[in-house]
Order: structure tokens, then C-alpha cells, then sequence
């Protein structure tokens, strides 16, 4: 494996009215190439902020992020961005939206049609084809937008809590899908989630972040094989004992902000 | 349909007190009556007149407004993609904008003579300020995060504006196009009145010139008659252009 992401003493803060904000800073971070990275940590440490500048939305205040090799600076167009709102076209249907980044890509009309029928099943939304984002609810939405970037078919994928809206269910069940795909076609993903237990699920490791200024406390490498049957994983000794190591670690953070 | 009724009694109501006050309170020679603007409008539509005429203003409104308005959509479009060429014409933009067009017509005159190419010319130039500055604030108010999440997908302008830009812009090109229908009439019927042998400006001109009130009520009943007409079209178009804006104004308020 070949590191293909790395973040290097990576900072980054903001102006806001006035007031000097540090978001994260000395993160340092390498995602090999296949590899699932998640990221956990309490709200506002700027796990986000990580996947923007690793799509190249903005530069770092202090080091730099590689993306293959070479610093980031403009879009980085090997990346996927799953956003945490779904930044979906309200005058496009669920289908014609997922197939919108095939069409940019220039795929062929039939080959469209094909990839967005299956992926409207895959996702869940079989019926809702005609459907206006207008007229689909929250977790609708957000598979609509999970489906499209599938669609895209990227590199990397950068996904920033991307199953928060859904019901357990159709959140396992997308799980399940994500990972098989990514393990299929050796996609690198890095998932930024506050779902302790998705994160040991999905990651093949976890980075905990520390409260702002944000900072990598630990890395911990999921000790679970690349195929593994998520439906039964809850009765994995080694999940269960990963999931309670991460609660102790995340523990003092919480407490640090008074969130507990 | 309740609407419909107190919408008739209105009519029915200002019509009655005009009949009524007309001749009795108010000389029939300065406010005529609306019988017999009724009876004017009747004779004019039959023996074909008043449409024919209907038909020239309308050529000119329509061509005006279709040039106008495509002019001014891809202005507002190009300026308001580049920010370049939108800061160094914005003082020339404001400075055409303020001119009341109305003031242009004797030049467009000694330009384009007093025929049916100047009337349209005239008419476009208004619309086309109208449309440009509803669209150039359309395009400058598309989500700019949108935008970015589609150039990550490798989107290049072309694709930008066809999948992004020209469909979020829709809203405002239309409310500049609905705005300048009024416009567009004013444009062809300024320019009848001022240099026509047809059209209803010219028809109402006309009819004021020989001091026959009904003449020109009816003739004005003909111009809202296409007021109407044109704003019924535009509506149409918006509705056949944007179908998810029906779905998003069925959809009920939810916080």
C-alpha cells in the first residue's frame, strides 16, 4: 500500500469578526491508498475542515496536505465530496440528479440510464425516480446524494456524515454496500462520523480527535479483517472491545466540553 | 369560484357607476360611457380593424420582447460569470439604466425611420435592460457552494451553466420577463403613438385626435385585452419551463 493522502503539521484558522479561531492544528494524518479512514471527535474540531482542504477548498494556515504525492492548492478534482447538506439540484429529479456527474463525465445515454437504475435501488429509493428533492424528506435526500456520488465514481470519497438522517436499518444496510464497494474497486475514504460504533465498523482506522484546536490524539487501527460481515459484528468480541476503547478515550473530550 | 363573483360584482359596480355618473355628473364628450365604448369596440372588432391593428402591435411587442429578452439573459449571463467584465461595465450599465428609454425614441426615429424595424428595435432596448439585470442578479445569486460541488465532479462551464447556473437563474429571468411585458407594450405603443400608421397606439391616436372618447377607450380596452394575453403566454412558458417549481409550491410548510 502507498500512502495517497497525507497530512502534514496541518493548522487552520479563521477570522471571524474580529476574533482569531483555531480549527485544528499539527494534524498529522496518513491515509494509504484502500484504505477507510474514519474520523471521530466532538463537534466543532474541525473534522470537516480536514475533508475541505483535502478537496482542495481551501489552503491550510500552517503545513500542507498531499493528495498523491503532490501539495494540494485549487480543487482537487480525484475527490468525491459527500457534504453535510446534500447540495442536490432542486430543478432535477432523484434520477436525473444521479446521473448528472455521469453526464459530465460523458457516458452514453443507455449506460446512464442503466448505472442510475441501479444505484436508485441500491440506495433504497426504488418508486422515487420523478421525485423532486422538494418532495423527498431528510434521509431521502441525503441517499439521493450518497447514490449521485457513487454515480461520480471518484477516487477518494470524503464524506461528512453522510448516514446522520437515516434509520438504522437502511443506515446498516448502506454500510454494509459502502464497504464491499470500497473494498471492490479499492476506493480510500475518509468518513467523518460521531457514530462511535459506525466508526469502528467502517474504519479500517480511526483517528480521534482532541476538542478545539483540533488534533489527532490517537490513531487506533481497527482490529477486524477487511471482510467482515457488518450485520454481525455486534456480536464480535473485537468490536464490542474496540467500540468500548474508543468511548474511554473519547471520554476526557467529552467531558472537556461539558457534553457528557 | 367565490373569487370569480366578487371579481364580476367589482366590474359590474364600476361599470354601473360610470354609466350612471356619465352625461349626468360628468360630460359623456371627456369620459364616454362604457355602453358605448361597448358598442365602439364592437364595430371596430367586427369590421376587423381593431385586430388587425391588435396584430401589428403585437408583432412588434412579441419580436421586441423575444430579442430584447435574449439579449439581455445572455448579457446577464456573460457579466455575471465574469466578474472582470461586470466591474468595468457596471458604471456604462448604470448610466443606460438611468436614462429613461423613452428619450431615445427620437433617435431611434432618425436611425431606423418610423416603420415596424424601429418599433421593435425600441421595444427590445427596454426589455432588454430589464431581462439583463434580472438575470445578471440570478446568475450572481446561484449557490456558490452548488458550484463547487460540481466543479469537484470535473464540471467545466459549459456543464456549469446548462446543469447549474442558467436553471437557478430561471426565477429571476422570468420575474425580469414578466416585469417587462408592460414595458414591452409601452415600448410599441410610444412608438405608434409617436411615429405610427398602425398598431393601437396609432388606433388611439388616432381616434384622440378626433376627439372621439369612446374611440379611445376602446382602443385601450384592446391594448389590456393584449396586456392580459401576453402575461397569460409568459406564465405559461415559466410553468412548462420550471415543472419542480409546481412540486415545491404544492409542498406544505414544514419547519
Amino acid at each position: 500500500m502507498t500512502a495517497l493522502i497525507a497530512f502534514r503539521d496541518v493548522g487552520k484558522s479563521f477570522e471571524t469578526s474580529g476574533q482569531h479561531i483555531d480549527v485544528v492544528r499539527n494534524v498529522n494524518l496518513v491515509v494509504q491508498r484502500g484504505e477507510i479512514v474514519t474520523l471521530v471527535g466532538p463537534s466543532g474540531c474541525g473534522k470537516s475542515t480536514l475533508l475541505n482542504m483535502t478537496a482542495g477548498l481551501f489552503a491550510p494556515s500552517a503545513g500542507w496536505v498531499e493528495y498523491s504525492g503532490v501539495a494540494v492548492s485549487g480543487l482537487n478534482r480525484r475527490v468525491g465530496y459527500m457534504t453535510q447538506s446534500d447540495h442536490l439540484l432542486p430543478w432535477r429529479n432523484v434520477a436525473d440528479n444521479i446521473a448528472a456527474p455521469m453526464q459530465i463525465a460523458g457516458a452514453s445515454k443507455p449506460e446512464i440510464a442503466r448505472r442510475t437504475e441501479e444505484l436508485i435501488e441500491l440506495v433504497g429509493l426504488a418508486g422515487f425516480a420523478r421525485a423532486y428533492p422538494s418532495q423527498l424528506s431528510g434521509g431521502m435526500k441525503k441517499r439521493t446524494a450518497l447514490a449521485r456520488l457513487l454515480a461520480a465514481d471518484p477516487e477518494t470519497l470524503l464524506m461528512d456524515e453522510p448516514f446522520g438522517a437515516l434509520d438504522a436499518q437502511l443506515r446498516l444496510h448502506l454500510q454494509v454496500e459502502l464497504r464491499a464497494l470500497c473494498r471492490k474497486f479499492a476506493k480510500t475514504v475518509l468518513f467523518v462520523t460521531h457514530d462511535l460504533d459506525e466508526a469502528v465498523a467502517l474504519g479500517d482506522r480511526v483517528a480521534v480527535f482532541s476538542a478545539r484546536p483540533g488534533t489527532i490524539v490517537q490513531s487506533l487501527t481497527v482490529p477486524l479483517p477487511a471482510h467482515r460481515d457488518l450485520m454481525r459484528l455486534r456480536y464480535d468480541p473485537d468490536f464490542t472491545r474496540t467500540c468500548a476503547a474508543l468511548w474511554e478515550m473519547m471520554s476526557p473530550a467529552l467531558s472537556a466540553k461539558g457534553a457528557v | 369560484m367565490k373569487i370569480w363573483a366578487l371579481r364580476a360584482l367589482v366590474v359590474v359596480v364600476l361599470l354601473g357607476v360610470w354609466e350612471a355618473a356619465s352625461g349626468r355628473l360628468i360630460s359623456v364628450f371627456f369620459l364616454s360611457r362604457p355602453s358605448l365604448i361597448a358598442a365602439k369596440f364592437w364595430s371596430i372588432l367586427v369590421d376587423g380593424t381593431l385586430l388587425s391593428h391588435m396584430a401589428i402591435t403585437t408583432g412588434e411587442a412579441l419580436s421586441g420582447f423575444v430579442i430584447g429578452g435574449a439579449a439581455g439573459a445572455v448579457l446577464g449571463l456573460a457579466l455575471g460569470r465574469s466578474r472582470l467584465l461586470a466591474e468595468t461595465l457596471d458604471p456604462f450599465i448604470v448610466m443606460f439604466y438611468s436614462l429613461p428609454k423613452v428619450a431615445l425614441a427620437p433617435m431611434f426615429i432618425l436611425w431606423f425611420g418610423v416603420g415596424f424595424q424601429m418599433r421593435v428595435l425600441f421595444t427590445a432596448i427596454i426589455v432588454l435592460f430589464l431581462v439583463f439585470l434580472s438575470t445578471y442578479t440570478g446568475v450572481r445569486n446561484v449557490s456558490r457552494e452548488l458550484v463547487t460541488v460540481f466543479q469537484l465532479m470535473g464540471a467545466n462551464e459549459r456543464h456549469l451553466l446548462r446543469m447549474v447556473i442558467l436553471p437557478s437563474a430561471f426565477t429571476w429571468i422570468f420575474a425580469g420577463l414578466r416585469l417587462s411585458v408592460p414595458y414591452a407594450l409601452i415600448g410599441a405603443i410610444v412608438a405608434e403613438i409617436l411615429a405610427g400608421n398602425a398598431g393601437l397606439g396609432y388606433l388611439v391616436e388616432h381616434a384622440a385626435a378626433q376627439f372621439d372618447t369612446a374611440g379611445v377607450f376602446a382602443a385601450l380596452a384592446g391594448v389590456m385585452l393584449l396586456a392580459l394575453t401576453l402575461n397569460y403566454g409568459v406564465r405559461r412558458l415559466e410553468r412548462w419551463m420550471m415543472p419542480w417549481r409546481e412540486a415545491e409550491d404544492q409542498k406544505e410548510i414544514a419547519v
